[in-house]
């Protein structure tokens, strides 16, 4: 199975809501920066809709978002255009970019370390229903993909995988670390 | 764009109707054959538009970042999908949903759609479309086979072209209807999908069906062709048949429409619409789009003769059998409910009964009820749309409907079910109470999405929605009730003429810097179909326009009187004191060391409309032109006085005056001893400013100069009630764009 337009999502530690404003003006000095390895285009604010997907930094390749769906506030990277190279390769890819702009987020004195990952919850998931429909199948044929990918990002402290049930919905799992980490940290295990 | 697409035409085959799968193939195709450079660019975008698919703000490859204007690095900056238009640039695909009416499997084709090609969000349209943003053009034919999957399809939902055919989202279930015309709305989208007679039109032309003339629930009075369902009574027998209205529309300059037939039987529906459709594709204007609705046409020629046209064209027809089996079989489907009527039992929580007290209405068969699904300003996210499929199925026998107030309608809800329907609303965030009032906002998309886009609708919509929805339940029941309607620019997709608080975007120049502004619009009417039209009374800063709506309500709580609808309280106040009221709003703050005064709602960039910063030399030709304008608007004003005064003729010269002011003020730039003669004035206006095309909008052209051409061409000759309304719009938008030459003409002496 081929693995494309791979989504991951780092929960965030938050009690209570979190205010989601201060992301907007910080994207937009995103996009006045526009970095030299991906176009940046536009910000999309869905701050209005009820768990939905938040703040959302439109680029050409990937969208990032502080994405509130599920009510489970987390930075999202969703990969819209194919990436090259193996399945690994794409998993690695998609989770450096997830962490990258945590980091960023969570360093960021704009946002007063108000967006931080809870250092043990990342959610992934490929938006692609035909590639990947959400079937004990697909289940099947991408865990020997993820284990060895997560194996090595968790440094091999283990981890709980669940898997939203649902045929309708993107095929995801949740995965749980047994241990903490932080957003650094994982970065340098990729 | 997905890797998947070129698989879905195989999966979905044998799903698709046969005509749209093959409409699709056409589409890619042509995708494929501009790609290789073999279709010209405005030929490919009128072809896309005719599919649904949309440019979106800064398609063009530029984007002012709130400090300079950058140039997008596209990929294939080469590579166009119409004039001005990148390839690579992501757009809006627009859905259209006949009469708003979805079943479960559509709203879950609409979620996936959402989360896989877009950005998680289904927006619903003030013409019950559906929209999804930031969408590659090469994701769009395996999205629209997913679509006609499900039986949907995007043709014909923009572009010149016959759009979606709305209809009131109650029909069927009305306590007020003269009967259902779903089954006919139905009859006539289909008829004209795709017809040879539709093909050849000077501009979009959008029909409407309501049920009653009432309510406002389908607008016919604001449409190309309105038809709203009456009954007669003849040899004691009660007949079904339309009242049919033609050429209304919002727009810049509003029209209402006028009486075609006050009664023809439903057998001839499908061909006097054909014979409009060809005497408009004959006879409406192509060159000029400015001039190319139908309501031009039918302006121009009278309503008399118009008439005359269409049913001598209607003779010409050859007789086709669609005309009526299409009804018939329209009329063979039956929506029924899922469960039986059962009273409601219990009371429930406070906010349970809120929610019930404004989003649920009585059918007009006993025991089942409407409910009203409010979404904040059309927004619905691919979670609550498959929520939404659930409850339907559970509820509903899957009849939902899309509303022009950007809502869901969830109908066949017996009563007995209420509590229960509420909470699952309420489960994923749908549960929201004030549906239709002060706090169900509508808004286009505005600067967030639109081209058009002047200033942020969406954001100040979110803005007034919160503060409002903080102390909804506080109001005066007055105020709870009242409409507040949006548009980011002049052209009305918010509909902001038929609301009692309307408020369109304008920009203004202060202290040397653009600043977003909303022209507030008092005093439309909603109800009775969009029966009346409110008028412009003021531009507010947009900042300041919570303030507008807080003094505006608070003026209307205390000094109604007795059973005062908003509309009276505006006429009986009066423009001057209503104006007076708002007058200090107008003005920039005193400390400008807080910037956010000259910024957008929801946007931290500095509000540009091309120029930012201060020059001495600039700042005095500035300030001279300002002057004028103001001059210009202050007579304006007073034409709109003296029109609601009765005073007609004086109110015409009045308004012709106030575009010679502007004219007059631009020409002196460059021109310095103009005289105030009209001719020489509006002379050197055409050869400074039309002729070299400086005036022209970018996305009008010049349209607003035609306006004071026209103006004068008819100065002298005796005005009517209806040629002085119309004069009065054109000279808001002739100013309105003076003021954006000016703001323009600002930035290149800066630069």
């Amino acid at each position: 199975m081929v693995l494309q337009h791979i989504n991951v999502k780092l929960l965030l530690d938050h009690s209570g809501q979190i205010d989601f404003e201060p992301l907007v003006p910080v994207f937009h000095a995103w996009i006045q920066e526009q970095g030299r390895d991906e176009l940046l285009l536009d910000v999309a604010d869905y701050r209005h809709v009820h768990a939905g997907p938040g703040v959302i930094l439109i680029g050409l390749e990937a969208n990032y978002s502080v994405d509130n769906s599920g009510n489970r506030p987390g930075v999202r990277y969703n990969r819209k255009a194919a990436f090259d190279g193996s399945n690994q390769d794409r998993l690695k890819q998609a989770a450096a970019a997830a962490l990258k702009v945590c980091r960023r987020l969570e360093s960021d004195p704009r946002l007063n370390s108000k967006f931080r990952f809870n250092g043990r919850e990342i959610e992934i998931s490929i938006n692609d229903r035909l590639l990947a429909p959400n079937t004990a199948q697909t289940r099947d044929a991408i865990q020997p993909e993820l284990s060895p990918f997560l194996d090595r990002l968790f440094s091999g402290a283990g981890f709980d995988l669940s898997y939203d049930e649902s045929r309708r919905n993107l095929f995801s799992v949740l995965v749980k670390s047994h241990g903490t980490f932080s957003a650094e940290e994982l970065m340098k295990n990729l | 764009m997905k890797t998947s697409n070129p698989l879905w035409r195989e999966q979905l085959i044998r799903k698709m109707p046969e005509t749209l799968a093959r409409e699709v193939d056409i589409f890619e195709a042509e995708i494929s054959l501009k790609k290789m450079g073999k279709l010209d660019d405005r030929l490919f975008a009128e072809t896309r538009l005719r599919r649904g698919v949309y440019g979106q703000r800064y398609d063009n490859g530029e984007r002012h970042d709130g400090k300079k204007a950058q140039q997008m690095a596209y990929p294939r900056r080469d590579l166009t999908k119409g004039p001005n238009t990148l390839w690579d640039a992501p757009g809006m695909q627009r859905i259209k949903i006949p009469g708003g009416g979805l079943n479960a499997a559509q709203l879950e084709t609409l979620a996936d759609l959402a989360e896989e090609y877009s950005d998680g969000i289904a927006h619903v349209t003030t013409r019950q479309d559906i929209q999804l943003h930031y969408i590659h053009i090469e994701d769009t034919p395996a999205l629209m086979r997913r679509l006609a999957a499900v039986g949907i399809t995007t043709r014909e939902a923009c572009g010149n072209s016959v759009r979606n055919v709305t209809t009131c989202p109650y029909a069927g279930v009305c306590q007020d209807e003269a009967f259902d015309v779903t089954p006919y709305s139905k009859a006539l989208a289909r008829f004209l999908l795709g017809h040879p007679d539709v093909q050849e039109f000077g501009r979009k032309f959008k029909p409407a069906f309501s049920g009653c003339n009432q309510h406002a629930c389908a607008l016919a009075n604001m449409h190309d062709l309105g038809l709203v369902g009456v009954t007669r009574t003849e040899n004691g027998e009660e007949k079904r048949g339309f009242a049919m209205y033609v050429g209304g529309g919002l727009g810049a300059v509003p029209y209402q429409a006028k009486l075609f037939d006050p009664f023809f039987p439903p057998e001839e529906l499908l061909p006097l619409a054909q014979a409009i459709a060809r005497v408009y594709a004959q006879l409406g204007e192509k060159k000029n789009r400015n001039r190319a609705r139908i309501k031009f046409l039918i302006q121009d020629l009278g309503i008399e003769k118009f008439r005359e046209l269409v049913l001598e064209e209607r003779k010409t027809l050859e007789p086709d059998p669609r005309w009526t089996e299409y009804i018939q079989e329209a009329l063979q489907v039956e929506e029924k409910p899922l469960k039986a009527a059962e009273k409601l039992q219990a009371t429930g929580s406070d906010a349970f009964q809120r929610w019930l007290k404004t989003n649920i209405r009585p059918q007009r068969q006993e025991g089942y009820v409407v409910a009203t699904v409010t979404l904040p300003i059309g927004d619905a996210t691919s979670h609550q749309l498959r929520a939404l499929a659930d409850i339907a199925r559970c509820f509903a026998n899957e009849s939902i409907r899309t509303t022009v107030e950007q809502n869901f309608v969830i109908r066949w809800v017996s009563e007995s079910d209420l509590p229960e329907l509420y909470a699952a609303l309420e489960a994923v965030g749908l549960g929201a109470p004030g549906a239709g009032g002060i706090v169900d906002i509508v808004s286009c998309p505005g600067t967030d999405t639109c081209k058009l886009g002047i200033s942020s609708s969406r954001g100040l919509a979110a803005e007034l929605r919160r503060r409002l929805a903080e102390r909804s339940f506080q109001l005066d029941e007055a105020v709870q009730n009242l409409h507040i309607k949006i548009s980011g620019c002049f052209n009305s997709c918010g509909q902001h003429h038929v609301a009692d608080l309307g408020f369109y975007g304008v920009s203004r120049k202060m202290s040397g810097y653009a600043v977003p502004h909303f022209q507030v619009v008092l005093g439309g009417e909603w109800e009775n179909n969009g029966g009346t039209y409110g008028v412009p009374v003021v531009a507010v800063p947009s900042k300041n326009i919570p303030e507008v709506v807080t003094r505006l309500t608070d003026s209307y709580v205390a000094g109604r009187r007795s059973g005062e609808t908003f509309q009276q309280f505006v006429k009986r106040t009066g423009k001057v004191a209503l104006k007076k009221l708002l007058e200090d709003l107008t003005r920039p703050p005193v400390d400008q060391r807080d910037r956010s005064f000259f910024r957008d709602w929801g946007d931290p960039r500095e509000y540009t409309l091309g120029d930012m910063g201060v020059g001495e030399c600039a700042g005095e030709v500035v300030s001279t032109i300002d002057f004028d304008l103001a001059a210009a608007e202050r007579q304006l004003f007073e034409a709109q006085v003296a029109f609601e005064n009765g005073e007609v003729e004086q109110a015409g010269k009045t308004a012709y005056q106030s575009m010679l002011r502007a004219a007059q003020a631009l020409v002196r730039t460059e021109f310095p001893r103009v005289t105030n003669e009209p001719d020489q004035i509006v002379g050197e206006f055409r050869t400074r400013f039309y002729d070299t095309k400086n005036f022209f909008d970018p996305f009008v052209g010049g349209k607003f100069a035609q306006y004071l051409f026209a103006a004068h061409e008819k100065a002298g000759a005796p005005y009517t009630a209806d040629s002085v309304r119309y004069l009065i719009g054109e000279a808001h938008l002739f100013i309105e764009a003076s003021h954006n030459y000016s703001n323009r003409a600002g930035a290149s002496v800066l630069v």
